[in-house]
């Protein structure tokens, strides 16, 4: 039985969640949780192997936005089976290994997270048969690899170097992003299926060059390739578990993976020829020369796997089939000798205490195994005949021979290839013959070294055997595996022998070669080396690519700032002017093409006749709002007063041009808005007119100016909107969609108020945002006001009641009293306001409930019902409210959006998409035929809403005079017990 | 008509435009305010003027719009009302609580900003 793909990704995620919920010191069950996810995965994908091999490509799609045509598809061919393998299986022993590797003092259940996750993301990236999903994969390795390289948070390099790596494949992986939408528009679809099978159209397209440059910044970001290698030697700040997995096995092959999967689509072209090859070959150098020159044992092994990541990626750029099966091969010797070795340097250092090679000598002594163990690992890596590096080497070499290139190419490559062969020879030597022969030195050591335990031990030989078998007997046991993984990548496979011996040809005199070499260059520079020339490697030790990383780090982030400052302002004004700026602008250049004459002229569409009377109400309009704009600095409530009158204006025009619903809304907001506003004034201390008449001339000169600037953007904007308005109103439009509202109104929406139906309805999911922003805004008005400090000058009492003297005996009534206030003067109005509130119950379930079918609906009776509310908070004050009526808007509004959410998600239980509206007809006894729309609950959620925000932004600022009363009380007290 | 109410959405905007780049919080917010009624009689207009259709469906009235308003400007006018009164909300509170704050009702807290 074979689980479904997604179990291969979705494990380990699940399990890391898991892992993060256990206790910190619970290292087994950690452990034993990540080993046997990563083990099941593991058989599960061994088990898929007869089906692989026979050429089936297994295929799952999981609809997630059918729509779009956007599945979530995983695929598995063979390459990506061997990869899976390669995740997974190392996976395993990397885990096995971490459990002996970390300490007790570190919390695992982070690191065991950390790995899941990136194990499931490493997974995805290889399973994905859709490539912005393999991208998002691929995000989430540069993630999951940054968190687990900067495990040790504490150490300042794991910082860094984890920062580095990210940002590096990060920026890569934002190439790559760019370089895939390329990729995908050019194939015409995103399913890896279709863009495998589209080669010759992409290669032959225009835009082949820059998403080739894109997509293969993005792998050779990830695969640390020249001139991107510097992450990677930083990166080994990580614990060595972490490198063993991310730099052997997983993270840096997603580049190779990458090149190898779109080998296919991108390869076989010039530019393909020169840009990898050419990358490929600078690192194999670069890396090899440099691992030389390593004096930490990790440093050797990261600059050793950035050679070898160039060896793979120069056999991929090479155009020919039979370099790609190398390729593909030596990516899984590679893994195998690598990960091994890097497990050996852990535990040379968990048992020494260093992994400086020139303290550690003659280690062999004490810990014989793992001495085996790594030398014949290296072995594998230097290319020694019968080790599997030896095969994919020779591979290498005779393509290297036999390629039919430009001249240049064809006699250099065979140079390059030996020479990168020395450089492997000389330092496998390094880390083999330094640390493990050689004098006893272990003296001075920080531990007496010892063979680890046999189960950390384990992992190694496990992998070593793999190097060896597959070294000797190549045909029996890897054969079969090779043609599998490469049959995807390079379509029909060219015949190759897997032999390990083929006779004396030219790639086995250029092993030897290599081999001879490599021996000579180790001695020639092991003396110079130990007398302590030679740190640094020469010629291009002296490139710090980490000092160059970050003085271009530095520089980008002082050129933001430097752009910020002459592009941006904190200044508001400035802010707004520019905002209305382009506005205008965008505005002018259309209308421009139109020629003003046209514009001024007007259309030919029937005007309405001319009525003196609203262009008199206008003339008080108009007048009124230019009154608000002049008294708006210092008389704020003058001001207010008259842009209420602009507003009730407003409020006529709509009624006058046959708009009901909106001279009903407008006419209720404006009311509301101006007990707010009242409200707030209280807090807000007067502006003292004389403030700016003894400033200097200059500054007045210069305020001057901006009034001028600001008069014509003011204008300007006016007589644009204006012109505008006059444009379109003289003119008939040819095309609308109303005629659809009006007609399926009553037949789908079940009610004659078009407006209201539309409302609830048509656009109902917009008015749910509406109602949820205006809830939103009631609860922060509510959160801010709750750590409200008003300005001093406004704290005291108001200078009305100031003016009063103690011993007055007046009718008014000290508002802040717990009694009635409903004596003296306010007997009146206190005993009509509080019979209009039935009254103005009624008449907002009267505006309720024709609402579908008259002018009225949930937001106006909202808003009456909860102007009747604040009435009362007006005339009878906070607490005599508060202690009559138990009015809690918070949970008005929570039942408003609750209702709205559940009558939208009820027709999901129909089978209908969210807010389909269903009607039913009732008759009651009494009061008749009922018209039931499920819209209705709707509206009523849109009532509850509205109520509950209105009366909670309105309170809490009435709310404040009691604090501000209280606080002032808590003032005196307080100086009153000083004074005594 | 048409020219009545294009010179009102004209001085409507100018007097909302001219307050927004004003320096002090409160003439921000009438500014606002003001512009809200330029900008909704403007989308309002933009289903053209009518002073006697039906703005309910009415039995035997044919439903296209030389016989009904436009309703869906005024679909649009009634939300935007409805959000321009919660922002006023919004604005209003945070000047309150800038003026706390800042000892001053300037737009950037600093007297010396302008």
């Amino acid at each position: 039985m074979h689980l479904p793909l997604i179990t291969l990704v979705a494990l380990p995620f699940a399990g890391s969640l898991i892992a993060a919920l256990l206790p910190t010191n619970a290292r087994n069950a950690e452990s034993t949780l990540a080993g046997v996810i990563a083990l099941l995965c593991a058989v599960q994908v061994a088990l898929l192997f007869p089906d692989i091999a026979a050429g089936q490509v297994i295929r799952q799609d999981i609809p997630w936005l059918p729509s779009l045509g956007l599945n979530f598809v995983l695929r598995m061919d063979g390459f990506a089976w061997m990869f899976s393998m390669l995740v997974l299986g190392i996976g395993a022993l990397v885990v096995l290994y971490a459990r002996y590797y970390m300490s007790p003092a570190d919390p695992v259940p982070r690191f065991f997270a950390f790995l899941l996750a990136f194990m499931g993301a490493m997974s995805g990236v290889v399973l994905s048969g859709n490539l912005f999903q393999m991208v998002l994969f691929w995000e989430l390795t540069s993630l999951f690899s940054f968190l687990l390289i900067g495990y040790w948070h504490h150490r300042k390099d794991a910082r860094r170097g984890a920062r580095m790596a990210l940002t590096v494949t990060g920026a890569g992986g934002l190439c790559l992003v760019a370089g895939v939408v390329l990729l995908g528009h050019i194939a015409g679809s995103y399913d890896l299926d279709v863009v495998l099978a589209a080669g010759d159209a992409v290669r032959a397209h225009p835009l082949y060059r820059p998403m080739l440059v894109l997509v293969l910044l993005g792998a050779f970001t990830k695969s640390a390739q020249f001139p991107f290698q510097f992450w990677l030697p930083n990166a080994m700040a990580a614990p060595t578990p972490v490198s063993a997995y991310l730099h052997s096995a997983t993270m840096v092959k997603a580049g190779v993976f990458l090149l190898a999967r779109l080998w296919p689509v991108l390869a076989g072209t010039d530019e393909w020829f020169w840009l990898v090859t050419g990358a490929g070959l600078a690192t194999l150098l670069v890396g090899g020369f440099a691992a030389i020159f390593q004096n930490d044992l990790k440093g050797l092994l990261a600059y050793s796997t950035i050679s070898h990541l160039g060896l793979i990626t120069t056999l991929l750029g090479l155009n020919s089939p039979l370099a790609a099966v190398a390729a593909v091969f030596h990516i899984l010797n590679h893994a195998t000798f690598k990960a091994s070795l890097f497990m050996a340097v852990g535990v040379i250092d968990h048992e020494t205490g260093t992994r400086d090679i020139r303290r550690l000598s003659g280690l062999a002594r004490y810990m014989p195994v793992t001495a085996t163990l790594a030398t014949v690992a290296a072995a594998a890596m230097a290319g020694v005949p019968l080790l599997n590096g030896f095969i994919s080497k020779e591979m290498f070499f005779s393509e290297a021979v036999f390629l039919a290139a430009s001249p240049g190419i064809d006699r250099a490559l065979p140079v390059v290839a030996v020479v990168a062969g020395m450089f492997s020879v000389a330092y496998s030597l390094r880390f083999t013959v330094e640390v493990f022969l050689g004098r006893d030195k272990c003296g001075a050591l920080p531990r007496q070294p010892h063979e680890p335990p046999r189960w950390m031990r384990a992992p190694i030989s496990v992998l070593v055997l793999a190097c060896l078998v597959v070294g000797t007997l190549p045909q029996w046991s890897i054969q079969r595996i090779l043609e599998t993984a490469a049959r995807p990548v390079v379509g029909v496979l060219p015949d190759f022998d897997l032999a390990v011996w083929h006779g004396f040809n030219l790639p086995l005199w250029m092993s030897l070669l290599s081999l001879v070499g490599g021996i000579a260059l180790f001695f020639a520079l092991r003396s110079p080396m130990r007398r302590g020339h030679l740190a640094k490697a020469p010629l291009i030790g002296r490139i710090n690519g980490k000092r160059v990383f970050r003085s271009l780090l530095a520089r980008l982030t002082l050129a933001g700032r430097h752009t910020r400052r002459l592009f941006g302002t904190r200044r508001l004004q400035m802010q707004l002017m520019l905002l209305v700026l382009v506005t205008l602008v965008a505005a002018a250049v259309p209308l421009r093409r139109l020629g003003s004459e046209a514009l001024l002229a007007g259309g030919d569409r029937a005007m309405l006749e001319f009525s003196p009377m609203f262009a008199l109400m206008w003339l008080v309009g108009a007048g009124a709002a230019i009154g608000a704009v002049w008294q708006a600095k210092y008389h704020r409530l003058t001001a207010l007063a008259l842009m209420s009158v602009a507003g009730l204006v407003t409020v006529i025009t709509f009624a006058w041009f046959s708009a009901p619903d909106l001279a009903l809304t407008q006419l209720s907001v404006e009311a509301v808005t101006t007990v707010l506003i009242m409200l707030g004034l209280r807090w807000l201390p007067k502006r003292l007119e004389d403030v700016g008449r003894s400033q200097p001339l200059r500054v007045r000169a210069r305020a001057r100016v901006r009034r001028g600037r600001d008069l014509s953007i003011a204008l300007c904007a006016g007589a644009g909107l204006a012109l505008l308005s006059w444009a379109m109103m003289t003119r008939s439009f040819p095309q609308s969609i109303s005629p659809f509202f009006l007609e399926r109104a009553l037949p789908e929406g079940g009610g004659r108020n078009v407006v209201n139906v539309m409302l609830v309805d048509f656009r109902g999911f917009d008015t749910l945002g509406e109602i949820t922003v205006l809830g939103v805004v009631a609860l922060t008005v509510y959160a801010l006001l709750r750590r409200f400090r008003p300005a001093p000058e406004s704290a005291g009492l108001p200078p009305q009641q100031q003016a009063l003297p103690a011993d007055l005996v007046t009718d008014l009534v000290d508002p802040y009293s717990d009694e009635d206030p409903a004596r003296g003067y306010l007997m009146v109005p206190a005993v009509l306001i509080r019979l209009v509130l039935p009254l103005a119950a009624m008449i907002a379930v009267y505006l309720f409930m024709r609402g579908h079918n008259e002018p009225g609906g949930g937001f106006v009776a909202g808003l009456v019902l909860s102007t009747a509310f604040i009435v009362q908070y007006v005339v009878s004050g906070t607490q005599w409210v508060e202690a009559h009526m138990d009015l809690r808007p918070q949970r008005w509004i929570a039942f408003g959006l609750l209702t709205a959410t559940a009558t939208g998600l009820g027709s999901f239980a129909l089978g209908y998409p969210f807010l389909t509206t269903h009607t039913a007809h009732v008759s009651l006894p009494l009061i008749g035929d009922l018209h039931v729309a499920s819209a209705l609950f709707y509206d009523i959620g849109v009532f509850l809403l509205v109520v509950g925000a209105t009366l909670l932004i309105l309170t809490a600022l009435g709310h404040q005079s009691v604090r501000g009363r209280r606080v002032r009380d808590n003032e005196e007290d307080e100086r009153k017990e000083g004074a005594h | 008509m048409e020219i009545v109410l294009a010179c009102a959405i004209g001085v409507l905007t100018a007097c909302g435009v001219w307050l927004l780049l004003r320096p002090r919080t409160y003439q921000v917010i009438m500014g606002l305010s003001l512009l809200g009624y330029g900008v909704n009689l403007f989308i309002f207009s933009m289903g053209r003027l009518a002073l006697d259709s039906e703005p309910v469906l009415a039995p035997g009235v044919p439903t296209d719009l030389a016989h009904y308003t436009d309703p869906m400007p005024q679909a649009l006018v009634l939300t935007a009302i409805v959000i321009g009164f919660a922002m006023t909300a919004l604005f209003l509170v945070v000047l309150l609580a800038q003026r706390g704050f800042f000892g001053n009702d300037h737009v950037d807290g600093r007297e010396d900003a302008e």
